[in-house]
């Protein structure tokens, strides 16, 4: 049986998604910007879908773009926030431990003479209020923030992102890194108070290759890309409709997020039950963070033999980022665990789909698996 | 107007009577490498292999790049075959130089007759093309000594050929002609340059690939794959022996002082490929080691590490600068590759502190306590087989 626990790397398409996808494969393939009916009902359906994701974020759907996933949303936020803001600062804070969607764009900002600020965290991988509201100055144009890390799952106090921009007087636009948390907690745009946010579909079941970015209703941007009149410039290209239907549909079949919390949650709460039962195990997530991710150690054994081993028998689980392919975890560096600790380092990230037979399964092979691979040296 | 490949052999006419072989096993590498883009007809002569396509829409540039890593070849050109009449070529000469031509400020014609019947002499071959030339491009003048280009017609048996900018090809020899050996190949920068530097001498390659599950993974398998497909491009066909390690690196731990681990391990994948390599029918094997790289390759462990095998160790790279190394990788096209970060199993069981000046004695001593011979057999019994080839 294979067991399936890298829920945060990407997820198993939801059937709806797969369903959304045919038809528009099949039946509704037109573009949506053709004048003609064939052209009209493809609009339809994108309208429904973008109508349905902002309905999940609590916003208006003309507040919503759709992009070609995380990755191009956090560049649109961060690029577009700064040339639109050009003459205003170039100053930028946001913390040690977001994406490298987001680590790379303003490392390459840092380059073109921006001064960054990264928010240092603590032992649970949270950043402070306090250090948040000494950092923005009256000459920061962009504050970056995520909303829960996607390496150990730990909730970022982004909601004071507003008051730290309204003390200082300062123009930054604050946007937040929602991709992880996005589907799984009640996310409301407007009392986080943020002005641009992003989500990614393939992260709650949906096809790859889509996401979307909320920007409040009367901010500019700056577009990265110039083309035609899609996504009211800020997107242009014909729209990926079968990706978008299908974004459209694993948000119709997300449970509330109080249910889907509470089913995780019991998950999660048994796994970590039996790992620190069995010992040689450091639980590197704090016990109130977002249940989805569990982030531990392995007393002893590198990530690398660990994975394989799984692997060999059809679990599979990760050690950090998919995106960082394997290179030493920045976010647990951050929380300022030792270089062992971090070499150890295995992601368990759970799914709704995810059984207790499941972690039963994983929990029999890490149990052999500590056994039979020699720990380093 | 027909286009076809003139392909010059490089040091093979130096071996005197071997030459024809040398040829043919040339030709045979030739016709590896061009048989995926349709059906070739070869012939040579006076050192000059001649590639004829016989289908049509042959994609003759990816024909070239191909022919560039060919080993055994010296320079080639594409040429235009016509018909040995000297109207013909006059009219077909501007005509299928015609852009190299207008690029051009300065020529000059340089004629070749193995045809001794054909009508003309050399010197008045050059002179009617050059006139020919002149009148139709108006721009261009006779330079002899230094000119823009260099327009050839060589009349041979059943063809004249028109071209002109010699391309140069990958030098050595052809691959086969000089042996078998076996490259011992880790995934990293070092031993795919290692195996194209020996394969351009003419060894064909044979690879050996040391894998310890679970502390390597697929993907560092994978990654060898990827390697060596590059390197095949060169050399040709590469059989690959994936050997299980394990259980050799198990027991060297368990029973082994720490600081010789790195240099015992090394020791029995000398052993191990030396009885994978002479059932191959390789006469030698291939190392990336380069002296005082790493802690394993100062002098005293190449000490060690060579008295393990029982055939020599060709060591290419031995005095070379890691960026001297790259800078042949980066070549080769396999620098990109070798530098993704999947373990090796060369990293997994590190010391802290290698022995730097191991003594082969203590080394051997060390090695006693375990059962070298079946473990070096059952490693090279149960190796697997992975056939490599360029796409």
């Amino acid at each position: 049986m294979e067991v399936y626990l890298d829920n945060s790397a990407t997820t198993a398409p939801c059937e709806q998604a797969i369903e959304a996808m045919n038809s528009v494969l099949r039946d509704n393939w037109g573009n949506p910007s053709s004048l003609h009916k064939r052209g009209m009902r493809a609009e339809a359906v994108l309208e429904d879908a973008r109508l349905t994701v902002a309905k999940e974020l609590s916003c208006r759907s003309e507040e919503l773009y759709f992009t070609s996933g995380g990755t191009e949303s956090n560049n649109i936020a961060v690029f577009g926030t700064v040339n639109a803001q050009k003459r205003r600062g170039k100053r930028i804070v946001t913390t040690s431990i977001e994406h490298s969607s987001i680590e790379e764009s303003v490392k390459f900002l840092e380059s073109q003479g921006y001064e960054v600020v990264r928010l240092p965290v603590d032992s649970s991988g949270r950043f402070s209020e306090k250090d948040l509201m000494r950092a923005v100055t009256p000459d920061t144009v962009l504050v970056s923030l995520m909303l829960v890390n996607n390496e150990v799952g730990t909730f970022q106090p982004v909601e004071a992102a507003r008051r730290a921009v309204n003390v200082a007087g300062s123009p930054a636009y604050i946007h937040c890194d929602a991709v992880q948390a996005f589907g799984k907690i009640k996310i409301k745009a407007s009392s986080l108070d943020v002005d641009t946010m992003s989500v990614s579909s393939h992260k709650i079941h949906g096809p790859k290759g889509v996401g979307a970015l909320y920007v409040k209703k009367g901010l500019l941007l700056v577009p990265r890309t110039y083309g035609g009149l899609q996504e009211k410039k800020l997107r242009p290209g014909t729209e990926p409709m079968p990706a978008i239907a299908g974004f459209a549909g694993a948000v119709k079949a997300l449970p509330s997020p109080s249910s889907g919390l509470d089913q995780v949650g019991r998950l999660r709460d048994y796994l970590c039950y039996e790992m620190e039962r069995m010992g040689g195990i450091i639980i590197n997530s704090p016990p109130n963070s977002l249940p989805y991710i569990i982030n531990i150690s392995v007393e002893g054994i590198n990530s690398e033999p660990m994975l394989n081993y799984l692997s060999e028998r059809e679990i599979y689980v990760s050690s950090g980022s998919a995106c960082a392919k394997g290179k030493k975890s920045h976010v647990l560096k951050a929380m300022g665990l030792s270089d062992d600790r971090i070499s150890s380092a295995l992601r368990i990230s759970l799914s709704r789909m995810t059984t207790f037979e499941e972690i039963d399964t994983f929990l029999t092979a890490l149990g052999e698996m500590k056994n039979s691979i020699k720990p380093r040296r | 107007m027909k286009e076809i490949l003139l392909i010059k052999n490089g040091e093979l006419a130096l071996k005197g009577l071997n030459r024809r072989t040398f040829e043919d096993k040339l030709i045979k590498n030739i016709r590896h490498r061009l048989s995926g883009l349709g059906r070739w007809e070869y012939t040579s002569s006076q050192s000059t292999i001649m590639a004829e396509p016989l289908d049509d829409g042959i994609d003759m540039d990816e024909a070239c790049n191909r022919l560039k890593k060919v080993f055994g070849i010296a320079a080639f050109s594409r040429a235009a075959a016509v018909e040995k009449d000297l109207g013909t070529i006059l009219s077909c000469a501007g005509e299928y130089l015609a852009p190299q031509l207008a690029a051009a400020g300065s020529f000059k014609v340089e004629a070749k007759r193995s045809d001794k019947s054909f009508p003309l002499k050399s010197p008045e071959i050059c002179t009617s093309v050059g006139d020919k030339l002149l009148q139709t491009f108006e721009h261009l003048r006779v330079d002899v000594h230094n000119p823009d280009i260099i327009v050839m017609v060589e009349i041979r048996d059943r063809y004249a050929y028109i071209h002109a900018n010699q391309i140069k090809g990958a030098g050595g020899m052809p691959v086969g002609t000089a042996g078998d050996a076996a490259l011992l190949v880790s995934g990293g920068i070092d031993s795919p340059v290692a195996g194209w530097m020996m394969a351009k001498r003419g060894l064909k390659l044979t690879a050996i690939h040391f894998a310890s599950p679970p502390y390597t993974s697929a993907r560092a398998e994978q990654k060898v794959h990827s390697l060596l497909r590059q390197v095949a491009e060169y050399s040709g066909r590469i059989n690959l022996f994936v050997v299980p390690f394990t259980e050799i690196q198990e027991r060297i731990q368990e029973n082994c002082p720490e600081d010789l681990f790195t240099i015992i391990m090394r020791r029995l994948m000398m052993k191990t490929a030396s009885i994978i390599a002479k059932r191959e029918g390789c006469g030698a094997l291939i190392t990336g080691e380069s002296v005082g790289q790493v802690a394993s390759q100062t002098l005293y462990a190449l000490v060690c590490t060579d008295a393990a095998a029982d055939m020599p160790v060709f060591r290419p790279l031995i005095g070379m600068d890691k960026e001297e190394v790259i800078s042949i990788s980066r070549r080769i096209e396999t620098f990109d590759i070798s530098i993704l970060p999947f373990e090796d199993c060369c990293t997994v069981f590190t010391p802290k502190h290698p022995r730097t000046r191991p003594k082969l004695e203590a080394v051997l001593k060390a090695e006693d306590a375990l059962d070298v011979e079946a473990l070096i057999n059952k490693a090279a019994e149960s190796s697997k087989l992975v056939v490599i080839d360029s796409e």
